[in-house]
């Protein structure tokens, strides 16, 4: 066959997979991902709320990195447990999005790769997953700490 | 015998091809890719080893050993699956009322970079052996090269096993296993099993009368989770060489079974069957769609190297050797990409080798 024809007919095929492959149900992964997500933030400020009433003196931005804190802690320890991708498996995005997310999913690696030993195991191959998170927040902070100024020292 | 393509247009109007056709002798053309078995190698013994998902699927009283502890006792899951590979070797060589010294060769492979578990249990065991590697058909490339060899009177008892583990082949494939992520669900699940068949000149059990080797098929498909999409042409294309090369039709088989389509890849295998003119009846099943309950939760079914070999070694030769099945078809299909080609931008591409058995139960046995 020639390239143009093998070129349309994977074509058609993929078109034809495309409508025979299940798709996943939108509204209820939405409703669910909405719910579990938001369930995570609300323990969050629920954290954050009780933290300020037992210590009413601290900080509002010590209160904040508390409850990350805690947050973060609470995934680990049920990522451990492997309650967290029986969870994940309903809430998509709303598990892996939240601060929960990014801890469980350098949890899972660490897990993962202990029986590699720890250096050439587990300290490689804790960032497989949030690697992406990791360099894309450092670099679109800069960039836009650098637009900002670039603004600041245009307009002033 | 041989039937053109009727169209490849969009309405796939089909014609029912199900002809009983007489089994045609042993006739050998030119050049075919099918490898016609005169001294009838046997397949004389076989045996299944799953993990705890897969003895709750419909198919759970057949298997011979079920191991709950995915890690079987050791440190890791690597070492685990090494475990099941040995258990289900020493299993069918001890069923074949044979000991370790008089197979002659070990014909292995499983779905782990530079083959490992193969190999390792090849360590232990200490046999002449062969590495093989094709994804989730491995089963059948075993058994066809088995099979030749012992036609061939190289060697006379060969051993053939596979394996795949679900905890290795998410580490190696996809993410940790605790990572939170939701998966398709058109997606399959890995089965943890391993299945070894023991193929002797001598012996009662089925024949191996014929194996084709298949052809590396790609349509296009560059999503990693839609394996039976990737892998039901290159199906298609094995079977239509089978029915040519052999001069059988679907209707000549009691079971078409494929490895692991899964219930999307069995339907679109359908579908293309259809397209060339071939409607498949109740004789044809997958692999996949068998190893699991649909209460399970395994998305659209099985996969793995060793899903085939467990379904193949419990419930088909059992049947095979009861005199229920009298010949089966079995193409087993695999998916030959990795992850770093995947990440590159290929699609897919994919390979099916086939092997037809039949039955030598007789009523006074």
């Amino acid at each position: 066959m020639s390239e143009e024809a093998i070129k349309k007919r994977n074509e058609r095929y993929n078109k034809y997979v495309n409508t025979v492959s299940p798709k996943t149900a939108a509204t209820k992964s939405l409703l669910k991902a909405f719910a579990i997500g938001g369930l995570t933030c609300v323990i969050g400020q629920f954290i954050a709320d009780m933290l300020a009433l037992a210590f009413p003196q601290m900080e509002v931005q010590m209160i904040a990195n508390l409850t990350s804190m805690i947050l973060v802690t609470t995934a680990i320890i049920i990522t451990g447990f492997g309650w967290y991708d029986v969870i994940a498996r309903q809430g998509g995005a709303g598990s892996f999005l939240p601060i929960t997310g990014f801890a469980n999913a350098m949890a899972s690696a660490s897990i993962e790769y202990k029986t590699e030993g720890l250096i050439l195991g587990t300290s490689v191959k804790m960032f497989t997953v949030v690697g992406p998170v990791i360099v894309n927040g450092i670099l679109w902070s800069t960039v836009a700490g650098i637009l900002r100024y670039v603004i600041w020292v245009i307009f002033l | 015998m041989r039937t053109k393509v009727l169209h490849e247009s969009e309405d796939c109007s089909f014609v029912s091809q199900i002809k009983k056709t007489k089994p045609m002798p042993v006739i050998k053309k030119e050049h075919t890719q099918t490898m016609f078995f005169n001294n009838k190698p046997k397949v004389v013994s076989g045996m299944s080893v799953a993990g705890k998902k897969e003895s709750l699927g419909i198919l759970g009283d057949y298997f011979d050993v079920v191991q709950d502890d995915p890690k079987w006792g050791e440190k890791s899951f690597e070492k685990g699956e090494v475990k099941f590979l040995s258990t289900s070797i020493s299993g069918a060589i001890a069923k074949a009322g044979l000991v370790e010294k008089d197979i002659d060769l070990l014909l292995a492979g499983d779905l782990l970079n530079q083959l490992v578990s193969s190999s390792y249990v090849a360590r232990d065991l200490k046999m002449a052996y062969l590495g093989l590697y094709s994804a989730c058909s491995t089963l059948t490339e075993s058994l066809a090269i088995g099979a030749s060899l012992v036609n061939a009177g190289y060697y006379n008892t060969v051993a053939c096993a596979t394996c795949s583990h679900f905890a290795t082949a998410e580490r190696q494939y996809r993410y940790p296993l605790e990572y939170g992520c939701q998966r398709p669900p058109y997606a399959q699940w890995t089965a943890t099993a391993a299945g070894c068949s023991i193929i002797a000149k001598d012996g009662r059990g089925p024949t191996i009368t014929h194996a084709t080797v298949g052809k590396v098929v790609d349509f296009g498909i560059s999503d990693l989770n839609n394996m039976g999409a990737a892998m039901a042409p290159a199906a298609v294309d094995t079977f239509l060489t089978v029915m040519e090369d052999t001069e059988y039709g679907p209707g000549d088989f009691d079971l078409i079974l494929t490895g692991d389509l899964g219930k999307v890849g069995s339907d679109i295998f359908r579908d293309l069957m259809r397209e060339r003119g071939y409607e498949l009846g109740q004789n044809y099943h997958d692999c996949g769609t068998m190893l699991y309950d649909v209460e399970q939760g395994c998305y659209s079914g099985g996969s793995g190297a060793g899903c085939s070999a467990v379904v193949f070694n419990s419930f088909v030769l059992n049947r095979l050797n009861s005199g229920k099945l009298k010949k089966v078809l079995l193409m087993a299909t695999g998916a030959l990409m990795s992850p770093t080609s995947s990440y590159q931008g290929d699609t897919i591409p994919a390979i099916s080798h086939a092997v037809i058995l039949e039955s030598n139960y007789k009523e006074e046995n």
